[in-house]
């Protein structure tokens, strides 16, 4: 916030305070937006309203009831548990932004953020299942479906279908937008050739968002985002085995002469880089909170086990070299966790973000490997063991440096805001 | 208090905001109470008894005329309210007291809930409380109210069957020896035990929808009672520190070990 508008808003709420009434202010939109019940302006980043602590709360008991138990197990079989996912519909969080009138929630971005926050402490493959759900697919029919785009999959998303965002292929991914997935029009369908790559939720998704390209010659300008169902004739190919999010599929995805009406175009036929390009921009922010969530639930296996596990007459974690590092690895969560949430507020109050995201997401990435490879170290050998699930977080946390944008893809981003403000 | 009409029932919840269970208690340095600096949340066996009222509601489903829930407590208890209306019931009752109030005590608790009993208009049919709070585990609200009411009362409740028609329940209650069975008649007080049920997340469009809920807020006086304590705590200490046990190699030894304990009901 500029120093003329933040004098501006402490005048403000001065002047509200003297007036003391609910109705008082307006928050203009440079304002920190609150929630209906009459709380002051300007707030730490530790304030969430009513609905967003209750929401952080169902989402916190749900994981440690019904995910946890199952992390390991869905991790060894590297295979979602479909209990786990008719949860997450049941318990209303496939469709947190979604509004009430299409079957959603209607909660605020920030809230998605808090659940998937929640979500990775247990299990960050279960988060990013519900990151891209909800922060991908649904928010592209949100803010660039018609109104019949909406009515037909919004409901749908939030309770039974899983959805799944396909842009990257074999000979893409930092370069997105030398896709070569290719749509041909005839007559009222478009006909799609092509095959995509590193696909999260394929395997278990119904709705797919699919980016392909009418006219190569166009370069990015050809590239337009089609909605398909699985039945329209998706191939799913090879199931990849990874390192870590094991439960978490990650498919490749065959499209022979998938033909799909004509008005299952998102936005305008031309204009799908523009799509991709503001999505994952928000996206960013939910993976940020995945790599956040991550690092703080290592942090919690390990840091009670080191004041528990004792040698040479004391806990371990009372030794003052084990000490530093656990407070150093506090002080890293909570610059990502600052990072992050005031990249999402921002976001909800209408303000410019790219910047913000890119930072919240290559330092959370950074703080996640750094402290989950601690909480190991710190756990000793039994951290080594698959049976605590800490390593399993460590795991988990290499794929943050690398999906939704490289991380040198975000530095290269928050350099040219930087030469841009200082040249 | 008007009879209710015939077959509708109208379940009144109240809801405690206590220390959450998982918290690590400690007590403070002066002896005189616990940190409660800390997390609170529902009382567990509160929150089962908003569940079994709302599964009332599923079951019987018009016959259910409205779940109320009402807490006495300071202004954050309110919070407890939204979690119970979140999970279903429809209006809730706050009897806010400062936050330096000293907590309200079980009599002082019974006699509001008895006043707000008495101010339902169309009646209470079903009082449905946890059998006792994590924090004072005092387990004497619900006995008191029933008392207070002169109402039957059906403690430790282990599975609850209404039957609207004749008015009248069958609660299975946890006893030392076992289960015992009871018929009551309505209005009734219950409490409910551990295995009663397993209470639902609050989901997020239900979260969202309890905030149009309305909330209405009294105070001790609106109802006429007086919360002051009965009771002053003396002392709050933690439990012993468990000491290593030992071995015995005869009935003999274990016997004197037992009297040098000073567990004197050993005879010799």
């Amino acid at each position: 916030m500029s120093s003329a508008i933040r004098s501006a808003a402490i005048q403000a709420l001065r002047a509200s305070r003297a007036l003391r009434s609910a109705a008082g202010l307006r928050p203009t939109q440079h304002l920190r937006a609150m929630s209906s019940s009459a709380q002051p302006l300007l707030r730490s980043l530790d304030a969430y309203t009513d609905e967003e602590q209750m929401l952080r709360e169902t989402v916190v008991k749900f994981a440690e009831d019904v995910i946890a138990p199952k992390v390991r197990e869905m991790d060894e079989n590297e295979m979602m548990d479909p209990a786990v996912i008719q949860g997450l519909f049941d318990t209303g969080l496939m469709g947190i932004e979604t509004s009430e009138d299409l079957g959603g929630a209607g909660f605020s971005f920030t809230s998605a953020i808090i659940a998937i926050e929640e979500l990775a402490k247990i299990d960050p493959s279960v988060s990013v299942m519900c990151d891209v759900h909800n922060t991908l697919v649904n928010t592209v029919l949100r803010k660039y479906g018609t109104q019949a785009q909406k009515e037909k999959y919004l409901p749908k998303l939030a309770s039974t279908d899983l959805g799944s965002f396909c842009l990257s292929e074999p000979a893409s991914g930092s370069d997105a937008f030398a896709l070569q997935t290719r749509a041909k029009k005839d007559g009222n369908h478009w006909v799609l050739n092509g095959s995509k790559m590193w696909i999260t939720n394929s395997y278990e998704a119904n709705v797919f968002l699919i980016f392909a390209t009418i006219d190569p010659s166009l370069g990015y300008k050809g590239i337009t985002c089609f909605i398909a169902e699985k039945d329209m004739g998706i191939q799913i190919a090879k199931k990849e085995q990874k390192l870590g999010i094991r439960a978490s599929s990650t498919c490749t995805l065959n499209f022979d002469d998938l033909k799909i009406p004509e008005e299952n175009v998102i936005g305008e036929v031309g204009k799908g880089y523009k799509i991709a390009i503001e999505i994952l921009n928000e996206g960013r922010i939910g993976i940020a909170a995945q790599m956040l969530g991550l690092a703080q639930g290592a942090f919690n296996k390990a840091v009670p086990y080191t004041y528990q596990r004792s040698q040479f007459g004391q806990p371990v974690g009372t030794f003052q070299g084990m000490a530093f590092q656990i407070a150093q690895a506090a002080i890293d969560i909570e610059s990502a966790r600052l990072l992050t949430y005031n990249a999402a507020r921002r976001k909800d109050e209408g303000l410019e973000f790219t910047k913000e995201a890119a930072m919240a997401k290559y330092w959370a990435s950074v703080v996640a490997q750094k402290v989950s490879g601690q909480a190991i170290e710190w756990a000793g050998g039994v951290g080594f063991t698959r049976e605590t699930g800490i390593e399993k977080f460590w795991r988990d946390s290499k794929i943050g440096a690398i999906y939704e944008g490289t991380s040198n893809i975000q530095l290269q981003t928050i350099a040219k805001f930087v030469q841009k403000q200082y040249s | 208090m008007r009879p209710t009409a015939a077959r509708l029932l109208n379940i009144l919840v109240p809801v405690k905001r206590t220390i959450d269970y998982a918290v690590k208690i400690r007590v403070n340095p002066d002896q005189k109470g616990v940190d409660l600096n800390v997390k609170h949340s529902m009382n567990p066996f509160d929150e089962i008894a908003v569940e079994e009222a709302v599964r009332l509601r599923e079951k019987l489903k018009d016959a259910v005329k409205s779940i109320k829930v009402v807490t006495i407590g300071p202004p954050k208890s309110v919070e407890t309210l939204r979690t119970a209306l979140a999970m279903g019931a429809d209006s809730g009752v706050h009897v806010e007291i400062p936050e330096s109030a000293p907590p309200p005590e079980p009599l002082g608790v019974a006699k509001a809930l008895r006043a707000v009993i008495e101010r339902q208009k169309d009646g209470v049919d079903l009082v449905i409380l946890g059998k006792q709070a994590i924090d004072d585990d005092a387990s004497q609200t619900g006995q008191m109210l029933a008392g207070l009411m002169n109402w039957p009362q059906a403690t430790f409740a282990s599975k609850l069957v209404v039957d609207t028609a004749s008015k009248e329940a069958n609660v299975t209650r946890e006893i030392d020896g076992g289960l015992e069975e009871l018929k009551c008649k309505l209005p009734l007080v219950v409490t409910t035990d551990l295995r009663l049920n397993e209470p639902r997340y609050a989901s997020l469009p239900n979260i969202m929808k309890a905030k149009k809920k309305p909330i209405e807020k009294l105070s001790p006086s609106d109802l006429g009672i007086d919360l002051t304590p009965r009771i002053e705590t003396l002392k709050v200490t933690e439990p012993p520190k468990r000491v290593g046990g030992g071995k015995v190699e005869s009935v003999d030894e274990l016997i004197a070990k037992l009297k040098e304990a000073g567990i004197t009901a050993v005879k010799a």
